[in-house]
């Protein structure tokens, strides 16, 4: 590795690091969101379930779910880290700062929406990864696939549930509204012909990607899919 | 000497140098023109000070002019104050109202301590530059301008970035006192121009190295920098110094 010097532990290899791991968590949602909104074909969550299996058995996206998860921990481990120094950067606080002034409160609250983020994210595995990946999905739908769809529908009856996945959907929209450029900018991939097209893009996307998996328990605890 | 008929309530910070713990002050003035300049605001209020046998308070300034860099002031919770694009001395107290309570703190950042009251060391900017924020010229008769064509869009995107006047007030502003602004509008200058090809893998990794040495924050995209900067210094700056220090760290051959 000689030659590379601080290439990571820099500043700005730092950001490098955020950045391109918020793109992969990036790519990673639609994936997620693409999958699971199968359940709005309102099936009994039979094509979802073929989703589900596909997911859970082939070792291409087994051994890509290792290499999510270690994206996810850099994502965190170096978001505490800058966080961390960003804090000893100014030891002393200002009286009076004006931050709405210059700058969106989501892009200063990063920290704090990814921190409520990670709660949900330990909620959210608790739910379903776990059951799915090792304390067993209980029953089979009618083409024989371990039914994930009857986990969802039994964990959305509670709306003390529905209500913290809502809210983690809306921290997650803002997450993104920031993230989503704020990578582009990170990674240099700045032009004054694309930027327009890279904030609209990051826009439509946080709004959509919330807005699915927002859906998806208010959907099943309405019954308005069965 | 102020014929105006403002008056304003300050809370200045007051501290006596770095070692000692600093308070914010208040102070009474009566009298103040809506025509003067923030500074010449300060002045009535010094000599006020100095009439009463106080001391006066220290604060940075130079040319007065908007072009030195040297004012700072953290005024209100922004630096060189509400209006966008000026220094604190092109700021004037019409942009206040009668009765207005102002806040004034210096530069906040651990890599600017603070010198006295509203004055803070900004040499780390200084160190930043030395570490490769210039290019290298062998010595002989100056070759004719024109034998180095520049791109009109090249020449205006240096020209912008070299507006910079190292106030600092980026990284003031800065949720993480970080001063990529600063050092990716410095880098970016020479970066642009033919000029400072030779040396443009070298010197991104070298200012970039000072600047985290120096202790600043890192860089989180908020924008608040390019919003107060008061010479407009562009975020494209900072996109440019990302792209060259992956150059040169994953592709140039050089090594630093």
């Amino acid at each position: 590795m000689s030659g590379f010097g601080n290439a990571f532990s820099s500043s700005i290899g730092k950001k490098f690091i955020m950045g391109a791991t918020g793109i992969f968590l990036i790519l990673f949602l639609i994936v997620h969101a693409g999958i699971n909104a199968l359940i709005f074909l309102d099936d009994q969550g039979l094509t979802f379930n073929i989703g589900a299996h596909f997911m859970a058995t082939n070792w291409i996206i087994r051994a890509g779910e290792v290499v999510l998860m270690l994206g996810l921990l850099a994502h965190i481990f170096q978001a505490l880290r800058l966080t961390l120094q960003n804090q000893k950067a100014r030891p002393v606080k200002y009286a009076e700062y004006d931050g709405k002034a210059n700058s969106k409160w989501y892009s200063r609250s990063m920290g704090l929406l990814g921190t409520l983020l990670l709660i949900f994210l330990v909620v959210h595995l608790k739910d379903f990864w776990v059951v799915s990946r090792f304390t067993g999905i209980p029953t089979v739908d009618a083409n024989g696939h371990e039914d994930l769809y009857a986990v969802m529908k039994i964990k959305f009856q509670e709306p003390l549930r529905v209500g913290v996945y809502v809210l983690a959907m809306v921290s997650l929209c803002y997450h993104l509204l920031h993230g989503f450029a704020s990578a582009f900018q990170t990674m240099g991939w700045n032009h004054s012909k694309y930027n327009g097209i890279i904030k609209g893009a990051g826009v439509w996307y946080s709004i959509i990607i919330s807005i699915v998996f927002a859906a998806m328990p208010i959907a099943i605890y309405f019954g308005i899919i069965q | 000497m102020s014929t105006g008929n403002m008056n304003l309530t300050l809370k200045v910070w007051r501290q006596k140098n770095n070692n000692t713990k600093g308070a914010l002050v208040d102070y009474k003035l009566a009298g103040i023109s809506p025509d003067m300049s923030f500074l010449e605001m300060f002045d009535v209020l010094n000599e006020d000070l100095i009439t009463k046998g106080e001391e006066p308070v220290v604060f940075d300034h130079d040319c007065r002019e908007g072009i030195c860099g040297m004012c700072s002031m953290f005024i209100n919770g922004r630096p060189h104050g509400p209006k966008d694009l000026v220094t604190t001395c092109q700021l004037h107290m019409r942009s206040f109202k009668d009765g207005d309570t102002i806040v004034v703190e210096p530069w906040r950042a651990a890599a600017f301590p603070v010198v006295k009251d509203l004055t803070v060391d900004r040499s780390a900017f200084d160190r930043v530059i030395a570490a490769g924020g210039f290019i290298s010229v062998n010595t002989g008769n100056a070759q004719d301008a024109n034998n180095l064509p520049i791109p009109k869009m090249q020449a205006d995107a240096a020209f912008e970035a070299a507006a910079c006047i190292g106030c600092g007030a980026c990284v003031a502003t800065c949720k993480n006192a970080s001063a990529m602004l600063f050092v990716s509008a410095k880098i970016s200058q020479l970066a642009l121009l033919p000029q400072g090809q030779p040396e443009r893998y070298r010197r991104v990794q070298s200012m970039v190295a000072q600047m985290d040495a120096e202790g600043f924050g890192n860089c989180t995209n908020t924008g608040a920098c390019e919003a107060e900067c008061p010479k407009g210094i562009s975020l494209e700056n900072i996109a440019r110094m990302n792209r060259d220090f992956a150059s040169a760290k994953f592709i140039s051959e050089e090594t630093v």
